[in-house]
């Protein structure tokens, strides 16, 4: 023990040290973390031979058996037999060969295969513009009027020399990226105004929106779609009709529209009444306090669950197939009813999942940015 | 409390004008929270360029009855005349008064997603239709007074209270207000950032501005108010200079609560 004099002396502060070394590194880690005990070791050990076997055989599935493509006969048919003799032990990748411009573009006329290929191009142009924040003003509107009036060109035609296309021959991706992309477009805007109707100080907008978000939420997506294809024409006087992708879309506008006010409207509630406060106490308008002050800050808060909604509306898109449109997935199912290629589901759903997943990927990456860049005011 | 401002020298002089129209009149103010009832009977005149603080328990109605003077809350009975104005359900003279008095919180309420400046400027700029370069130049002219210009780019979140406080004042002041109103402003506020908030607000008074504020500072009420108000269940029992209510309380229920806030110091 030290005397104390020296104690009651002015305090002498702690030298700063380097954290020991047997804490920090790799090697640290992979101890601490994965060979801590004997039971650890057993556990990790048994884990990691069940993964490496696992890859090994997806591995030899996808790609060491594989075939990536058969002979055509003379007429046309696909000759199988080499795929059907590995028996499930190797991927026939020639059905994706073969047949990705069908998945892709359904039943649009082959040779105009080209117009629906650049809709999905302009389509993920679209995306990328929309996600850059240097366009986060008006210029986006513009931007998508523009857009979407090509597209609309381009798969209908029936101008500058392009044949006319009509609605029931597309298919696929283009139809897919439609749906979705028109859907989240409209319900978002919708979602947004149903959300701050809800808690409107005026009864009967309050008790419309209630209304709405209840009785679209629910009943089942595939019970709208129906009603949308099979009843709402019933409706309509003789001799009018209205576009049956239109009215899918205008169902799933009102059901994303539904689901996204509730994910709003959490964010609204999340924020604190001084923020409402001191936005009235300025003298804000009820329209300056929403657009500067309240949704810039509810809608920050909510980004996880309004891209999980939106993740999860782009995969719902594929029920439209029930009421007879042509999406990807359905393109996909389609393509494998050809008797030469009967069997070969897997790959098919191997090949649309992945399309599928590379673009809820980069929504989940891009929200994962968004919400780190736009919440830095939080940090210290 | 704040030992600081009890040694400075003296009451700051009043630039309270009686021969003007009182800047903000209560008369027979009632109002209920459901079946409570928070305000009764307030009657209340204040001077251009007085400063009036109020104090009281909580729970005393002092905060619900500053906020009706901004229409943070609604009044059920009696007038409220703010600059000559009555507040009713008119949202055009609401707007009116909303632009001629600034209110400062218990809990800043800054706009967390706003940089200092951006909280300052925004409502020059959209309700005052200030230009922005001229919005931004008086926003920095207030955040020197308020000794802040250097946080200008930070975000609320980065500073401490004080500063955050002081931010919320300039914030205020950027609307060139003709009457302030301070809820609590250092009640949410550590030990070591009252003196540097209520600082800010003597040099406010010495500028000759009309404030009302609610707090239980007694040095700042000694040096800056011309009269102090104290409520208790909803009602004004006291009203007198600084030495009147402090020195000489005439109600049983003013000499409970001074020795009870003067207990801790």
């Amino acid at each position: 023990m030290s005397d104390i004099t020296a104690n009651t002396s002015v305090p002498r502060s702690a030298p700063r040290r380097e954290a020991p070394v047997a804490t920090t590194g790799a090697l640290a880690w992979l101890r601490a973390n994965l060979f801590s005990g004997w039971l650890s070791t057993a556990v990790t050990l048994a884990l990691g031979y069940l993964i490496v076997r696992a890859v090994m055989g997806l591995v030899d599935w996808a790609f060491i058996n594989a075939i990536w493509s058969v002979p055509i006969a003379p007429n046309g048919q696909a000759q199988t037999q080499a795929c059907r003799e590995l028996q499930g032990s190797g991927a026939c990748w020639a059905v994706v060969t073969e047949k990705h411009r069908f998945m892709l573009f359904g039943t649009y006329p082959y040779e105009q295969h080209w117009r629906p290929a650049l809709v999905c191009v302009l389509f993920v142009g679209l995306y990328v513009v929309s996600a850059m924040r240097r366009f986060w003003n008006w210029t986006l509107v513009p931007i998508w009027m523009g857009t979407l009036t090509v597209i609309g060109i381009l798969m209908w035609g029936g101008v500058f020399g392009l044949p006319y296309v009509p609605q029931e021959r597309w298919g696929g991706l283009p139809i897919t990226l439609i749906l979705a992309t028109f859907g989240l477009a409209f319900a978002f805007p919708l979602s947004i105004l149903v959300a701050l109707g809800r808690r409107s100080n005026l009864p009967a907008i309050k008790v419309l929106c209630v209304l709405y978000v209840e009785l679209i939420r629910g009943v089942p997506l595939i019970s709208l779609l129906f009603m949308a294809s099979v009843m709402f024409p019933l409706f309509l006087p003789e001799g009018m009709n209205i576009d049956k992708l239109l009215r899918a879309q205008i169902a799933f506008i009102l059901f994303a529209g539904a689901y996204l006010a509730e994910v709003v409207r959490a964010g609204l509630q999340g924020l604190p009444k001084g923020q409402y406060e001191a936005a009235d106490a300025m003298g804000l308008s009820y329209w300056q306090k929403t657009g500067l002050i309240i949704l810039p800050q509810a809608l920050r808060m909510v980004i996880p669950p309004l891209v999980n909604t939106f993740i999860g509306f782009f995969k719902d898109t594929s029920l439209v197939l029930i009421i007879g449109i042509f999406d990807l997935l359905t393109a996909g199912k389609t393509a494998i009813v050809e008797p030469a290629w009967q069997g070969f589901g897997v790959e098919v759903y191997v090949f649309v999942g992945l399309i599928y997943l590379v673009f809820c990927f980069a929504m989940s990456k891009y929200s994962a940015g968004l919400e780190a860049d736009l919440n830095k005011h939080r940090r210290r | 409390m704040s030992a600081a401002l009890e040694t400075t020298e003296g009451h700051i002089a009043s630039a309270m004008r009686t021969d003007a129209p009182p800047a903000i009149v209560l008369d027979k103010v009632n109002k209920w929270f459901g079946a409570l009832h928070v305000l009764r009977d307030v009657d209340l005149q204040v001077a251009t360029g007085e400063r009036v603080v109020v104090c009281g328990p909580s729970g005393s109605g002092k905060s619900t009855m500053i906020r009706c003077i901004n229409r943070l809350e609604t009044h059920q009975e009696g007038r409220i005349i703010v600059d000559g104005i009555e507040l009713s359900d008119d949202l055009r003279a609401l707007d009116a008064i909303r632009r001629e008095v600034g209110m400062v919180f218990q809990s800043f309420n800054l706009f967390p997603h706003l940089t200092v400046l951006e909280n300052c400027t925004l409502a020059p700029i959209w309700v005052r239709k200030m230009p922005k370069k001229e919005a931004e130049e008086l926003a920095m002219e207030y955040l020197t007074r308020v000794k802040i210009p250097e946080q200008a780019k930070k975000y609320p979140g980065q500073l401490s209270g004080g500063q955050q406080q002081r931010v919320a004042i300039a914030r205020a002041l950027c609307m060139k207000p003709k009457i302030m109103l301070f809820d609590e402003p250092t009640s949410a506020l550590d030990p070591e950032m009252i003196k540097e908030v209520l600082d800010t607000m003597v040099m406010l008074a010495a500028t000759g501005m009309t404030m009302i504020v609610v707090t239980h500072e007694m040095g700042f009420a000694r040096q800056v108010a011309d009269r102090v108000v104290f409520m208790d269940q909803g009602e004004v029992v006291e009203v007198g200079t600084p030495d009147q209510v402090f020195n000489d309380p005439k109600t049983d229920r003013l000499k409970l609560f001074l020795s009870q806030i003067l207990r801790g110091h």
